[in-house]
């Protein structure tokens, strides 16, 4: 059974239509990066695939069941979804954030139990924001915020993580340890992630698979190894890119427009 | 099955049986002071009296009177504090309080027009109440998109607060018009009535039964405003129904302040200061900030009342006009601590 699977699904914004008739299948274990223009209707398709956004036309099925037909709390145990942008109004502190992710789990609880404190406390480690712990969240800098906001989706700890642009604002070494956590996370705890992702080099380490959206309807989707492809790629993104194989890896240069 | 972590619990304990104690404390000192001070020690016996009905001891008479008055400020300034609460946390701003949506306004333009038609009290009660009631429900018409289930739920409520915002300031331009017309004899208790006054305020269960079940529904929903607070894009990926709960936090906080204006008239800044101070005081945590802001505003607004009518006795100034003058200064320290 997929773990997302659509069927015709078209996403409109407006009168724009940004992809048509998607039909797209997701396996349980797999990695997919979500590659395309700005306003493409990448975030517009990860915001109907987490619920948050009716489609046109065509449906969403996550886990073999309709979305409209699942109960919210039993979704919220079966995906996260990290959103683009945040902004905080109050001075929660980044435990009070990642031990708030928890909530699915709680039934009619009102404290936390001592296994959600544990959950914050590994999300934290693995995101290396533990230090940050008692921190107000409004007082971090936008690469620490997203770290964080990360490790509340790592604590909820579903079998599906839908992340919109995971890399952002992150430096280098972040952005490296984020994503190969992610594909950790696929190889070895049989998550399953569908992440946007605007780095190529970055998306061709880690995706066992990639869906390409133009932005007027069209959409290409398959195997890295299939999709990962110049000539696509340079289609797909209007601009054209150059890809190079060294020691093992693709990686994928833009080249300079001529002038 | 899973005990929470102590601390977090215990810490929740310790702050609202502290407020509660501050609570009592709180309507003690209500009872003793006055123009006759009576004793803590003769205290007791003079309640047990009132309670018996035999209030003709003088000190029994004035514990009944300074009780009614003392109970009925702490139940409005709990109910204006939690409706603050739900308010800053339904539209994720720190800076809204349980008038920016114009409710009060609406209930001062159906208190005014009875005022103006020199109604009895219970008419101009009934007139506040029909004009927070028609405004909230005209605003939900209004701004339904933001209260919606579903599609819309993810996106903030910019489009409830400007709608608030301008129906609040059409509402005050009704009052301001009824003010200028307003003829000399009448124009005392209308302002009296805008600025917030308890004198005279008689003993009702109602804003009690009122404010106990707005507490039950926002503890029941403390984790889900945290929610709504923290991840405003991601809440109802984590299983809460926002639609729902904005609908649910915007008519219980609109019952709750018209409960409060019907009291008391639009007594000022403890919906905004009290939830502002047990933030900082205590974290954002709603399971901990909504029983002590309801704490905290009550004794509050019950020493504030005290000093009303104690400062330059025997002239009782209106209560609004000490939240007002306490409050600012207060707001403003805050603020200044925040920035640091």
């Amino acid at each position: 059974m997929s773990t997302i699977a659509t069927h015709q699904l078209t996403l409109r914004a407006g009168e724009r239509t940004l992809v048509e008739n998607l039909d797209w299948q997701v396996g349980p274990g797999e990695c997919w990066s979500i590659i395309g223009r700005n306003g493409a209707g990448k975030s517009t398709l990860m915001r109907a695939l987490a619920g948050l956004r009716d489609p046109a036309s065509g449906s969403i099925e996550i886990a073999g069941r309709r979305l409209p037909d699942w109960p919210l709390e039993a979704l919220a145990r079966e995906r996260a979804y990290l959103a683009q942008a945040r902004q905080d109004a109050f001075a929660y502190s980044v435990f009070e954030t990642v031990l708030s992710a928890r909530h699915p789990y709680h039934d009619s609880r009102y404290w936390e139990g001592s296994d959600d404190h544990r959950a914050a406390l590994e999300a934290l480690d693995a995101m290396e924001v533990a230090h940050l712990s008692k921190r107000d969240v409004r007082t971090l800098s936008g690469g620490e915020r997203q770290r964080v906001a990360i490790a509340a989706l790592l604590a909820q700890d579903t079998p599906l993580l839908l992340l919109d642009e995971p890399a952002n604002a992150l430096d280098l070494a972040h952005q490296v340890g984020v994503m190969s956590l992610l594909a950790r996370l696929c190889r070895e705890r049989g998550k399953t992630v569908v992440a946007i992702v605007h780095d190529l080099t970055l998306a061709a380490g880690i995706s066992t698979h990639a869906l390409l959206l133009m932005g007027d309807g069209r959409w290409h989707a398959g195997s890295a190894g299939q999709t990962l492809q110049a000539s696509l790629l340079s289609d797909y993104l209007a601009h054209p890119i150059e890809m190079i194989e060294h020691g093992g890896r693709r990686i994928f240069i833009p080249l300079e427009t001529p002038t | 099955m899973h005990p929470a972590p102590l601390p977090l619990r215990q810490r929740a304990t310790l702050i609202v049986g502290a407020l509660a104690f501050a609570a009592i404390a709180s309507l003690l000192v209500a009872g003793m002071s006055g123009s006759v001070p009576v004793p803590l020690s003769e205290l007791p016996q003079a309640v047990m009296q009132a309670l018996d009905g035999r209030g003709d001891t003088l000190a029994a008479s004035l514990v009944a009177l300074r009780a009614t008055r003392a109970l009925m400020a702490f139940v409005t300034g709990g109910a204006l504090a939690l409706a603050g609460v739900m308010m800053q946390a339904l539209l994720r701003n720190p800076l809204a309080d349980p008038y920016v949506l114009g409710i009060s306004a609406g209930a001062s333009v159906g208190a005014l027009f009875a005022l103006l038609l020199m109604c009895a009290a219970a008419t101009v009660d009934a007139a506040a109440v029909a004009g927070a009631v028609a405004i909230s429900l005209l605003l939900y018409l209004l701004a339904r998109r933001d209260l919606k289930h579903g599609s819309a739920a993810e996106g903030g409520t910019s489009q409830l607060l400007l709608t608030g915002v301008i129906l609040m300031s059409a509402a005050m331009a009704l009052v301001t018009l009824m003010l200028s017309i307003a003829p000399e004899s009448r124009l005392r208790s209308m302002v009296f009535w805008m600025i917030g006054d308890l004198a005279g305020v008689p003993l009702r269960l109602f804003p009690w039964v009122v404010l106990a079940l707005a507490l039950v529904y926002s503890l029941r929903n403390a984790r889900g405003l945290n929610m709504l607070a923290l991840h405003a894009e991601a809440a109802a990926t984590l299983g809460i129904r926002v639609g729902a709960l904005r609908k649910g936090l915007f008519f219980v906080s609109a019952v709750l302040t018209a409960s409060a204006v019907n009291t008391a008239g639009s007594i000022g800044f403890v919906g905004l200061i009290v939830p502002h101070a047990c933030r900082f005081a205590f974290g954002p945590d709603h399971r901990v900030l909504i029983p002590s802001a309801v704490l905290a505003g009550g004794s509050l607004l019950v020493l504030c009342d005290t000093v009303a009518r104690t400062v330059i006795a025997p002239t009782q100034l209106p209560v609004g006009a000490i939240t007002a003058l306490i409050g600012a200064p207060v707001f403003l320290y805050q603020l200044h601590q925040l920035r640091k």
